[in-house]
């Protein structure tokens, strides 16, 4: 129910994003979404991508700091209230979200989110009967 | 004691060359004399086939050995004491972070010698028997804290225990005691006057401050003269160390040009740090000490690692003791941040406790605003979670940890495994931004 992201720890200084892309570039992979979250100091830059475990693989050859992390990607309808309405139901059944990033893919919305509660968050998608994508769906 | 000189011990303040060198001869022969006491000096002269009668002139003095903090260290803990123990009534300690603390005894007449020294010290900046001493430096081990606040009692100062910390009460007896005098690391001082400005107090005119006595840490001409337009003082730098008692070495007259050490009290010897050879005048070399006026401990050619130069033997306050210029660094790789003695090796001991790190780091030490500050970059050895809660608390832990080794907070940066530079063989684990150095 979870697909791989590429979490990938960068200086916050010029040229490490560059490094990182090229590599991924270089590989022939197609980033589906990616987002970035910083400190003073470093940031966390988070891909969702083709082939991801290739990728991870092509990162920490190069000597990156690097992990495949587990997210969820729920399907939703883009329109107004349906992020909400998704959220609020993954965090009654007691989920909490240690982040959360959107993007449109084909027309509908895609809610990307992490938490250390996987088992109660699968309960809550399926009994809830939420759409979510798998790796199958980003491959292109 | 007359008010009006400018001297406190004029007989040997304004000692001529020549009457100081005769007067350094003489004590030099009775403290080796007094070291024959002393088991570890006593085995280190039979070593080197060396006698207490073969220190002729004070020339002589190259022929002993230089004693070093790893002899302190080894005799661990009374066997350099010169005296039976009965004998002694104070010990000082240095926190012993890398290996055997270091233990400095006293007999009663080191105390009094030492009150004396310090008392010369504040005297020769202009403090009287009227005056209002504040000691914010810290006490128990640290010797600012005793060292001072006898000096100041000698003197005759009213002097208050104030200790380091709590600026609120600091500045409030600043105020209600009329305080004169403050005796502080340089950046506590900068600390103090940040409170007085959000508390609204105007230095100038709401306080009876004349005269600062700043030390304990390195700092710049700059910083001095920043430190003196904040509070409308001047500021003296004080030169001291615990292996020589503690402050009462070597002050700034009012001339504020260069720090005199009490040749009374001190030889001292300024030598390439490499060759152990003397260097002339004006070139900096690692300062080495001997005590002249002392029971308990006396120490012999203790190589201090401090670096600095001789800028004079005259000046025009009519003192005749050597004038040395302010430390300018290290000749090993103690840093000394905000009055606190550091060795990286401590910080790289915290470090490899974390299995989250690689084994690189660096420390950097800069001077932010008036503020010395230590960063010490530490590569992630696997990005182990993509949670910056857990990133952040893992650096949160490791502030914690250092501040515990080090008794201070440096900021902790993370950084990506590979990007510290890493040089040929000994890596690169210290770079010192700060101005004093610059």
């Amino acid at each position: 129910m979870t697909i791989k992201q590429l979490s990938i720890f960068i200086e916050n200084k010029g040229g490490t994003l560059i490094e990182v892309l090229d590599l991924l570039s270089k590989a022939n992979i197609q980033i589906i979404a990616s987002t970035i979250a910083d400190t003073k100091d470093y940031g966390i830059y988070r891909v969702l991508c083709s082939q991801a475990a290739q990728a991870y693989l092509i990162l920490k050859e190069a000597g990156i700091n690097v992990q495949l992390s587990d997210v969820f990607a729920l399907s939703i309808d883009d329109q107004p209230g349906r992020a909400a309405d998704a959220v609020s139901r993954i965090s009654d059944a007691g989920v909490s979200i240690l982040y959360l990033y959107s993007f449109l893919w084909k027309s509908k919305g895609v809610l990307v989110f992490r938490t250390d509660e996987s088992e109660k968050a699968k309960e809550a998608i399926m009994l809830n009967k939420m759409k979510f994508l798998t790796e199958e769906d980003f491959s292109v | 004691m007359d008010d009006k000189s400018p001297y406190i011990h004029p007989q040997y303040e304004t000692m001529s060359r020549e009457e100081l060198e005769k007067l350094q001869l003489e004590r030099l022969q009775a403290t080796v004399e007094h070291c024959m006491n002393s088991s570890f000096y006593k085995k280190r002269f039979d070593e080197n086939g060396l006698k207490p009668e073969d220190i002729k002139s004070l020339d002589d003095i190259r022929k002993i050995p230089f004693t070093t903090k790893q002899d302190l260290r080894d005799t661990y803990p009374f066997g350099m004491a010169s005296v039976p123990l009965r004998e002694c009534v104070r010990l000082h300690s240095s926190s012993g972070t890398t290996g055997n603390p270091t233990v400095i005894l006293h007999t009663q007449k080191d105390i009094d010698e030492w009150a004396n020294a310090v008392a010369r010290c504040l005297w020769m900046v202009g403090l009287r028997p009227s005056d209002v001493f504040q000691n914010s430096s810290g006490y128990g081990m640290f010797t600012g804290g005793l060292g001072f606040q006898y000096g100041a009692e000698r003197l005759g100062a009213l002097t208050v225990p104030a200790a380091a910390g709590n600026s609120l009460r600091q500045i409030k007896f600043i105020k209600d005691f009329g305080t004169t005098a403050i005796h502080a690391v340089p950046s506590y001082v900068t600390r103090l006057y940040e409170v007085m400005q959000s508390e609204g107090v105007d230095p100038r005119k709401d306080t009876k401050l004349k005269v600062l006595a700043i030390g304990a840490e390195p700092h710049s001409e700059e910083q001095r003269k920043r430190i003196e337009n904040m509070l409308g003082v001047k500021a003296y730098n004080s030169f001291g160390m615990s292996e020589m008692c503690g402050p009462g070495v070597g002050f700034e007259c009012q001339e504020q040009n260069g720090l005199h050490f009490w040749e009374d009290y001190y030889i001292v010897e300024i030598v390439n740090p490499d060759t152990l050879e003397p260097v002339p005048d004006g070139e900096i070399g690692e300062l080495v000490l001997t005590t002249l006026n002392r029971e308990a401990m006396p120490l012999l050619r203790y190589r201090t690692r401090d670096l600095t130069r001789v800028l004079g033997r005259t000046c025009p306050c009519g003192r005749n003791h050597i004038r040395l210029d302010r430390m300018r660094g290290r000749s090993d790789d103690m840093m000394v941040l905000r009055g606190v003695n550091i060795f990286p090796i401590q910080i790289e001991k915290i470090l490899m406790q974390f299995k989250e790190l690689a084994s690189n780091y660096l420390i950097t030490l800069t001077t932010d605003e008036d503020n010395d500050n230590m960063t010490v970059e530490v590569e992630l050895e696997e990005l182990f979670t993509d949670d910056f809660q857990r990133l952040l608390s893992l650096e949160k832990d490791i502030k914690r940890r250092l501040k515990d080794e080090i008794l201070l907070t440096p900021h902790v940066k993370l950084v990506p495994k590979g990007t510290l530079p890493v040089s040929e063989g000994k890596a690169v684990r210290v770079i010192d931004k700060r101005k004093v150095y610059q």
